[in-house]
C-alpha cells in the first residue's frame, strides 16, 4: 500500500501512550519524597531505593524469587526443547491434541491451576512452600518456551543433522555438535523469558508458598500499608528496568543467525 | 533385541515424536491433568467443618453454588467483566495492527517488539501502576483538583468495576496485539486491491474482505483473552473494591479464611466449564457471522 493514513498513526501513537504511560509512574514517584502518590511531586529523593537495603524479607524473598525461576526455567526449556523438536520435526497421530494439551496451562485461568495443585499437594500431605511454586511455574513456562523454540526449530535446516548423520556422527554428537550450538540462541531466549514469567508470577505463588513468600508475594504484602510504599515503588522500577533489560536480550537472542525465519517467530510470542 | 528396538524407532515417527513429548506430556498429566481431576472430585466432597472432609460423593456443592445469589452474581459478573474487557481490547487494538500491516514498511519487528514490550513486566505492577493512577488521591485526582477543575476526587475511578475493566484493558492488550496482526499480516494484498477495482467502498472492502480474512486472529485474541480474564484475582482484589469483585475472589476465600474446599472447587470447576461453553459458542456464532458476510 503506498498511501499513509495519518488518522491511524495518530491513534497507533496514543495506544502506545496507553500502554506505556501506566508504568512509567511507578519510576517517577519512586524518587518522589512523599508517602502518597499525588501531583505536584515534593522533591526528589533516593531514599526508598536506601531503605529496600536493610529489608531482610525482601532479600529472603528475591532469593525465593531466583531459585524458583532458575529451576523453573531450567526444566521448562528441557521439556519445551523435546517437544519443540517432535512439533517441528515431525507428523505424527495426535499431534494436534498433543500440541493443544501442552498449550493448555497458558490458556485455563491460572486461578485454577493453582488450586488443582494445592488440593494434590495438601492431600498428598504434603507441605506448601517453594517446590509446588516452582512446580506450577515450570507448567505454565512450559507453553511459552515452546513456542519459542518451535519457531526457531523450524527455521532450521534438517539436512545439517542428517549430514552428520551420514558423516558416521552418533545421535548425542549430531546433537550436540550439529543442533545445540544452532537452537542455543532460541535454548537462551526460551530460558530467559521462562525466567522472568516465573519471576514475576504471582497467583501460583499466592497459593502455594505458605509461609516461604517470593518477591511478588511480598510486594503483596506490602502494598496494603500506606507507609510501605515507597520501598515498594523502589523495588517495582528496579525490576522493571531488570525485566525490560533481560527481554530484550532475549527478543534479540531470538533474531540471531535467523534469516527468513525472523518474523514468523517474533509473531508467533 | 535392542537392534529391534532401534529397528522399529528408525522407522517410525510417531514413535520418535512422543518419545521425545513424553516429558511434556507426563509433565502436563501429573502437574495439570490429574490435579484437575482431583479438583473434580473434591467439587463433590462435603467440609464438615474447619478439618475434616466428608468424602461421599453428592452433586450437593453444585446446587449450594446455584443456591447463593452472591456465588451466581459474582460469576455473571465475571463474564461480564472479560466480555467487556475482551471487546474493548479487540476494538482498541485492531487499528493498531492494521495500520502496522499495512502501513508501516520499515521495522515492523521494532514496532512489534515495543508493543508487546509492557507486557512482560510484572503483572502485579501494572495493576498496581493503576491504583496510582486510579485512586482517590492518584495521579488523575491530584492533578485535576490542582488544577482547580474538580474540588472533590472522583471516586468512581477507584473500586470499581471501570477500573477493572480499564486495568484489564491494559494488562491483556498484547494477546489481542500478537493474534491480530499475525492474521492482517497474512492477508494477500491482492485480494483488497480485487476488491477495489471492483469498485467496492472502502467500507465495503474492509467489511467483506479484511475483516473476514482476519478472523482466525479475533478467535485467537477472544480465546486467549476472556478464558483467563473470568478467573482473574488481582486486578479485582486491588483495584475492584466490592463493586468490582469477581468469583476469583470468592474462590480464594473457600481455600483460605473460609475454608470450604469442596464449594471452592465446584466454584472452580463451575467456572471453567461456563468460560470452555462460552467460547465455544461464541467463535461459531463469529464464524457463521463471517461466512454471511462473504
Amino acid at each position: 500500500m503506498n498511501e499513509k493514513n495519518n488518522t491511524l498513526l495518530i491513534y497507533t501513537l496514543l495506544y502506545f501512550v496507553f500502554l506505556y504511560v501506566p508504568v512509567l509512574f511507578l519510576p517517577i514517584f519512586s524518587f518522589n519524597d512523599a508517602n502518597y502518590m499525588s501531583f505536584p511531586l515534593a522533591g526528589f529523593t533516593t531514599e526508598h531505593y536506601e531503605e529496600m537495603w536493610s529489608k531482610r524479607n525482601l532479600h529472603k524473598a528475591l532469593w525465593a524469587s531466583i531459585k524458583v525461576g532458575v529451576v523453573a526455567s531450567v526444566i521448562s526449556t528441557t521439556i519445551a526443547l523435546f517437544a519443540a523438536k517432535a512439533f517441528a520435526r515431525y507428523k505424527f497421530r495426535g499431534e494436534k491434541i498433543s500440541y493443544g494439551g501442552i498449550m493448555m496451562p497458558f490458556l485455563i485461568p491460572e486461578i485454577i491451576l493453582a488450586v488443582a495443585i494445592l488440593i494434590i499437594w495438601i492431600n498428598l500431605g504434603f507441605k506448601l512452600g517453594l517446590v509446588p511454586v516452582t512446580i506450577g511455574h515450570t507448567l505454565f513456562c512450559t507453553p511459552f518456551a515452546m513456542l519459542i523454540l518451535i519457531a526457531r526449530i523450524e527455521g532450521f535446516d534438517f539436512s545439517l543433522e542428517e549430514a552428520s548423520r551420514d558423516l558416521g556422527e552418533n545421535a548425542w554428537g549430531t546433537f550436540f555438535r550439529v543442533s545445540f550450538p544452532l537452537y542455543l540462541p532460541g535454548i537462551v531466549a526460551a530460558l530467559l523469558l521462562s525466567f522472568i514469567i516465573s519471576f514475576d508470577e504471582f497467583i501460583l505463588a499466592f497459593f502455594l508458598t505458605g509461609s516461604d513468600a517470593t518477591l511478588p508475594m511480598y510486594m503483596w504484602g506490602q502494598m496494603r500499608f500506606v507507609q510501605k510504599l515507597p520501598h515498594v515503588l523502589a523495588l517495582g522500577a528496579v525490576i522493571i528496568v531488570f525485566t525490560t533489560f533481560i527481554v530484550l536480550l532475549a527478543f534479540w537472542l531470538r533474531n540471531v543467525g535467523q534469516g527468513k525465519a525472523k518474523k514468523d517467530i517474533a509473531v508467533k510470542l | 533385541m535392542i537392534g529391534f528396538w532401534r529397528k522399529i524407532y528408525a522407522k517410525n515417527d510417531n514413535v520418535k515424536a512422543y518419545t521425545l513429548l513424553s516429558p511434556a506430556l507426563i509433565l502436563i498429566i501429573l502437574a495439570m491433568v490429574v490435579p484437575m481431576a482431583l479438583m473434580l472430585s473434591f467439587s463433590m466432597f462435603t467440609q464438615v467443618n474447619m478439618m475434616e472432609i466428608d468424602y461421599t460423593f453428592t452433586f450437593q456443592r453444585y446446587i449450594d453454588f446455584f443456591q447463593k445469589n452472591l456465588l451466581v452474581t459474582l460469576l455473571i459478573k465475571s463474564i461480564k467483566i472479560s466480555f467487556l474487557v475482551t471487546l474493548i481490547t479487540l476494538i482498541t487494538a485492531y487499528p493498531v495492527c492494521y495500520y502496522i500491516a499495512f502501513y508501516v514498511k520499515k521495522n515492523k519487528m521494532l514496532w512489534l517488539v515495543l508493543l508487546t514490550l509492557p507486557f512482560w513486566t510484572s503483572y502485579l505492577l501494572r495493576v498496581f501502576s493503576w491504583k496510582i493512577i486510579l485512586g482517590t488521591k492518584g495521579v488523575i485526582n491530584s492533578s485535576l483538583i490542582n488544577a482547580g477543575i474538580l474540588s472533590e476526587p472522583l471516586t468512581f475511578l477507584m473500586y470499581s468495576e471501570t477500573a477493572v475493566v480499564i486495568t484489564l484493558t491494559h494488562a491483556w492488550a498484547a494477546f489481542a496485539l500478537l493474534p491480530l496482526y499475525v492474521s492482517l499480516e497474512k492477508i494477500d494484498f491482492s485480494f483488497i486491491e480485487a476488491g477495489r477495482d471492483l469498485g467496492l467502498s472502502r467500507f465495503e472492502v474492509f467489511w467483506k474482505i479484511t475483516f473476514p480474512l482476519s478472523l482466525p486472529g479475533v478467535i485467537g485474541a477472544i480465546l486467549i483473552i476472556f478464558i483467563p480474564t473470568v478467573g482473574d484475582y488481582v486486578t479485582p482484589a486491588l483495584l475492584g473494591g466490592t463493586d468490582g469483585r469477581m468469583l476469583s475472589n470468592m474462590i480464594q476465600a473457600y481455600f483460605g479464611k473460609i475454608n470450604n474446599i469442596p464449594l471452592g472447587a465446584a466454584s472452580a470447576t463451575i467456572m471453567l466449564t461456563t468460560v470452555i461453553l462460552i467460547t465455544i459458542i461464541v467463535s461459531n456464532v463469529t464464524k457463521r457471522l463471517t461466512q454471511r458476510l462473504t
